[in-house]
């Protein structure tokens, strides 16, 4: 019985645990057999070959043409010239200067405002969302249902409406009794990015979250409540650590999104406003401009700038999110130790637990 | 430790309406052993909270249900409920020129295939790095994450020439392939920490139980990950369903063009005006069978999976 | 920790390599170094019969669809099928943009806005037209020289749009006001007279499209014309920062600081000018013909049915000049079927086509004989005016970079208006942006 509760990843945060399972099975020493890496290629491979096909070429045909600048000026017909030269690193050197340089960095920066405030805010309001849909109560499949919805209308549509809602005469002013030029430029129209944006996408992060919960075992949170744990407790000691994995995937993808943020504020604000423009959009307008070069350098640049944010992420906050760590590197010195620290937290479980029913009988007295 | 023990575990934590799990989460219950009067408080609280949720949720939602349901010639109007109430933007957008009940055919059939390989694909996947060893690991991991970090819209121009040249305009596979792209790497990401959460012994006592690895995997691993896959196909059939640029770019057969293209070529009386009613009656007809659908094969999908370890 | 490092190492690696594997791809992965293709001007010849496709919006009126049906029916050898773009007119640029440049053959025949034509016709991406494919004689001449590139035709002008000023004339008698005002300072002049009337309170004087938009260029245009100035001289070279450009300029920039607009018309676009004029909370409105007929509606939907007139929009010191929309058909030249895409589009612009299309569309013309006839302007009855608007129409600056030059003058004229910028400032970036452009 106790292996099938055995703690799911992101528990050697020490929370408490009922069942410490086995760290000295043989597969955990790490030893490699080559039918296992044959198998894993087999599985991988379908997996690389889409996303070769669809990713590796434009990204290799986008750093090829972000070296390249056609050539300005028309002939003598009034043509375009269609020979286009080697510049080398000049498309990436002319962001940073003059008034393309001074568009990068406004765009940089609000690129990079739009992914912290509603990551923040996304993640905030997920994790409500997810434990107000893992209670039970009536009317929850309503909940979920309505949860699912701002996710559900389609991104070109959900702009849309939200111009509608923040138009200058729309229901938004109306409720407020204000006269907020939202879709103007200025920080009304952040701050309604931010709303839209929250709205659409907080449910994905409360989805991937409520699937980690669903697979917390019961019996951890009957430990806790025999335990006397109250509810914020049970929060910070046992749910937070335990859907950490999930959310930390679902943070990072969401980051990987807003980081190239375009639909929204192309539709709810408009191309070339300043005050919501992002570097999506910003390579956007180059190319509509026909300036592909310079257009192929901001992607790039946009790429490299999202692996950064991507490996920092991973870096810092989870080198459980790629899963791959305690297979290899869970040595037998280190899970020897972990026994020890299991053993010596079961040890003190069993304290508190003794305090608490000793509490417990002293309150019924 | 026998198979049925297993049994039991995985329909305790793989159904997400198991009482169990949810129960325990449910502040204030009466376990916990807290004063009446601080319960009725917190428990008014909670309910205040969850009014907002669905209020912030809903709200916009309901904002364009009206708006659905309004005459053209009022439809600027800020009145909670139409007046006069009318049907004629559903009545546009079913009217045979838009083709619109093939859109969404069409859409279905993208957004369920999508689903379909990135799970499949996406299982192989996560199971290979959360289950066998092998080198490179992180580095695949890494490489599949990469492919979610290119802006969305520099891809489209190259996979143009390329689907030109390969012939693939006007297919199904051509708005297919690049959807991939996204829900592949959910798919991988999400369901290896679904695994990885997962004990091995489980496997282990399964296989010594006489199940091949196979079996263990198919009947003890995959419903023990079911609210993982599930999610995860909810996330990235959405997701496909909604996608635009793409299908736009390589498709201009109306026969196979999808409910978003479909949308954005609704056109108002005149150029200047825009089509607003017809966009919202679209996005209602497009958000509605798709929330009803997932919450009826939300139970059906999970009990499935789960049944399977019964047998 | 050693995990972490190597993921991250690991992704640095992969961006690495495929940073130096896409230098050593250079000339597989790219677009065109190949320089040869693409037809001389006067080379273009149309062979070729067979199936094409008709590229465009939709046409709510459903009146393209007839001709082309009708097309079908007398050709059902060479078919034409009609390929429906997006509403949003950036994203058929967009669309038809990305098929040139792969030189797909799908789109054969293209509906171009008037503002495209230089840039479509600069980069190949459309053919010149035989000198006797169209009758630009009966087409109203500022079509024409819409639809042309350096003296060459390259488009045949298929509908035509002007501005118009709609006024409250019940207003305008009742403060005993005889004519609509021509000029800028003739209608803030009659706005004091009118708003002090008890039946105007609430209303402002007058609005036209200011949010950052193709709107603002048009509008910005209007204004500066209509001041006696332009945007580019005749040989394309920038004029903004000329006397008139900022007296064009400072109409607007004064009308939002003294309070002749709204203040909510900094988000503006046709519709939402054409709602609060309908409501009436306007009096003035330089806006496009659509709205007429909503206007004009009798079911309740509008407050100024029948309260309400047109006339050419004001100018400094006369009647203001109109910019000039529309569309015009071109042919693309990776179509193998060109003399069916000649003959088709001789066929869609014909007057007989024209004056057919009229019994459904709203769409203007481009033959300037369908505006004066009298069953036509019985049930269109702007039209004489709009006529009047078009004759002295100015074409928006015909430049090949049209999307940047757009884009500087509705960023610069965006910042003057909501005051970041002063005027001289604005019109001083606005033409150093505008010369870097036209080099």
């Amino acid at each position: 019985m106790t292996t099938t509760t055995a703690p799911p990843a992101g528990a050697q945060t020490g929370t408490p645990q009922p069942g410490t399972s086995q760290p000295d099975s043989p597969r955990r020493r790490g030893k490699r057999s080559p039918g296992e890496g044959r198998m894993a290629a087999m599985l991988l491979s379908p997996t690389l070959l889409v996303l070769a096909l669809v990713i590796v070429y434009p990204l290799l045909s986008a750093v090829h043409q972000s070296l390249f600048r056609a050539e300005s000026g028309l002939d003598a017909d009034g043509f375009v010239s269609d020979v286009e030269s080697f510049v080398g690193l000049a498309n990436y050197a002319d962001l940073f200067v003059g008034e393309s340089g001074r568009r990068f960095l406004n765009a940089f920066a609000n690129t990079t405002f739009f992914t912290v405030t509603t990551v923040f805010l996304e993640t905030v309001l997920g994790l409500c969302l997810a434990l107000a849909m893992n209670r039970a109560f009536r009317g929850r499949s309503f909940l979920r249902a309505s949860i699912l919805v701002p996710w559900a209308v389609p991104t070109a549509v959900s702009g849309l409406l939200w111009r509608w809602i923040f138009q200058s005469d729309g229901i938004a002013n109306t409720m407020l009794g204000s006269e907020i030029l939202w879709t103007a430029e200025g920080n009304a129209s952040k701050v309604a990015v931010i709303i839209a944006e929250v709205w659409k996408t907080a449910p994905f992060i409360g989805l991937l979250v409520l699937a980690g919960m669903q697979v917390i075992p019961g019996e951890v949170y009957e430990a806790a409540r025999i335990d006397g744990a109250g509810w914020w407790r049970q929060l910070g000691s046992i749910t937070l650590p335990l859907v950490k994995p999930t959310l930390l995937v679902a943070v990072l993808f969401r980051m990987l999104d807003a980081l190239r943020m375009f639909d929204l504020p192309f539709v709810l604000i408009g191309p070339g406003k300043e005050s919501v423009e992002t570097l999506s959009m910003l390579a956007w307008d180059e190319s509509n401009q026909l300036r592909y070069g310079s257009a192929s350098a901001f992607a790039v640049m946009l790429f490299l700038y999202v692996a950064v944010v991507a490996i920092v992420f991973v870096k810092v906050l989870g080198a459980d999110v790629t899963g791959a760590k305690e297979l290899k590197l869970l040595s037998k010195k280190t899970a020897r130790k972990n026994r020890l620290a299991a053993q010596a937290a079961s040890n003190a479980e069993q304290t508190d637990l003794a305090n608490s029913q000793q509490k417990k009988a002293e309150a019924t007295r | 430790m026998t198979i049925s023990d297993l049994r039991n575990a995985a329909a305790d934590s793989g159904a997400p309406d198991a009482p169990k799990a949810s129960a325990a989460v449910v502040p204030g219950s009466s376990k916990t052993g807290k004063p009446k009067a601080k319960r009725t408080w917190r428990s008014y609280s909670v309910y205040a909270g969850l009014a907002l949720i669905f209020a912030y949720c809903l709200a916009p939602f309901y904002w364009m249900l009206v708006s659905s349901l309004r005459r053209t010639a009022d439809i600027f109007d800020n009145t909670l409920l139409p007046a006069p109430f009318s049907l004629e933007n559903y009545a546009k957008v079913f009217d045979g020129s838009t083709m619109f009940g093939q859109a969404l055919l069409n859409s279905l059939i993208v957004a369920g295939t999508t689903t379909t390989f990135a799970l499949v694909l996406g299982v192989f996947a996560a199971y290979a790095i959360s289950r066998l060893n092998f080198r490179f690991k992180s580095r695949i991991l890494g490489v599949i994450i990469a492919t979610s970090m290119f802006p969305g819209i520099s891809v489209v121009v190259p996979l143009l020439r390329l689907f030109t040249d390969i012939g693939w305009i006007n297919t199904y596979q051509a708005m297919i392939v690049p959807n991939l792209s996204f829900a592949i790497p959910l798919a991988v990401w999400n369901l290896t920490t679904f695994m990885k959460a997962l004990p091995f012994d489980l496997e282990e006592a399964a296989m010594i139980d006489g199940c091949t690895k196979w079996q263990a995997f198919r009947r003890v691993l995959l419903p023990l990950a079911a609210p993982g896959v599930f999610t995860t196909a909810i996330l990235t059939f959405i997701h496909s369903w909604n996608e635009f640029i793409i299908a736009l770019s390589m498709i201009n057969d109306p026969k196979i063009q999808t409910a978003t293209v479909a949308i954005s070529k609704f056109t108002g009386a005149t150029e200047f005006q825009a089509p607003f009613g017809e966009q919202m009656a679209a996005g209602v007809i497009v958000t509605v069978p798709l929330v009803i659908m997932v919450l009826v094969f939300q139970r059906r999908i999970v009990e499935g999976l789960t049944a399977g370890a019964s047998k | 920790m050693r995990q972490r490092r190597r993921t991250w190492q690991t992704l640095l690696a992969t961006t690495a390599s495929l940073t130096v594997a896409a230098v050593a791809l250079t000339g597989c992965g790219g677009t065109s170094t190949d320089a040869q293709s693409a037809p001389k001007a006067a080379a273009a010849s149309f062979e070729g019969k067979g199936p094409i496709n008709y590229v465009s919006n939709r046409d709510a009126s459903g009146a393209a669809n007839k001709t082309i049906e009708e097309w079908n029916a007398a050709h059902p050898e060479e078919k034409v099928t009609f390929i429906e773009l997006p509403d949003s007119a950036d994203q058929q640029r967009q669309q038809l943009i990305q098929n040139a440049q792969i030189k797909s053959d799908t789109f054969s025949v293209l509906n171009l806005d008037v503002v495209w034509t230089s840039e479509f016709a600069a980069n190949k991406w459309i053919l010149p037209l035989p000198a006797d494919a169209v009758p630009t004689d009966k087409m109203i001449p500022a079509t024409v020289n819409a639809a042309t590139y350096r003296d060459t035709l390259v488009g045949a002008p298929y509908y035509t749009d002007g501005a118009l000023f709609y006024f409250r004339s019940d207003l305008l008698k009742a403060a005993g006001i005889a004519a609509p005002p021509k000029t800028w300072d003739e209608m803030k002049t009659a706005c004091k007279t009118i708003l002090a009337l008890p039946e105007a309170a609430g209303m402002s004087c007058y609005t036209g499209q200011f949010d950052k938009n193709e709107a603002l260029t048009v509008n910005f245009s209007e204004a500066v014309a209509s001041a006696g100035g332009s945007i580019v001289d005749a040989d394309g070279k920038p004029t903004v920062n000329t006397p008139e450009a900022k007296a064009g300029l400072n109409l607007l920039v004064d009308g939002f600081k003294d309070g002749t607009f709204p203040s909510d018309a900094i988000t503006y676009l046709e519709e939402q000018g054409r709602r609060a004029f309908q409501d009436g909370k306007l009096v003035f409105m330089r806006n496009w013909p659509f709205l007429h007929a909503s206007l004009s509606a009798t079911d309740g939907s509008s407050k100024v049915a029948g309260k309400f007139d047109i006339t050419s929009i004001p100018g400094t010191d006369g009647p203001g000049v109109s910019t000039l929309g529309g569309r015009s058909l071109a042919i693309s030249p990776f179509t193998p079927n060109k003399a069916t895409a000649l003959e088709f589009v001789k066929f869609f612009t014909s007057e007989e086509q024209a004056q057919k299309r009229l019994a459904l569309s709203s769409r203007a013309p481009v033959y300037a004989s369908l505006f004066e006839d009298p069953a036509v302007v019985a049930k269109r009855p702007f039209f004489p005016t709009l006529l009047t608007s078009l004759n002295n129409a100015q074409p928006r600056p015909k430049v090949v970079q049209y999307g940047a030059t757009t884009k500087a003058i509705q960023e610069e004229a965006y910042a003057a208006i909501t005051g970041k910028k002063d005027t001289d400032t604005a019109l001083n970036d606005m033409q150093a942006k505008l010369t870097e452009l036209s080099k």
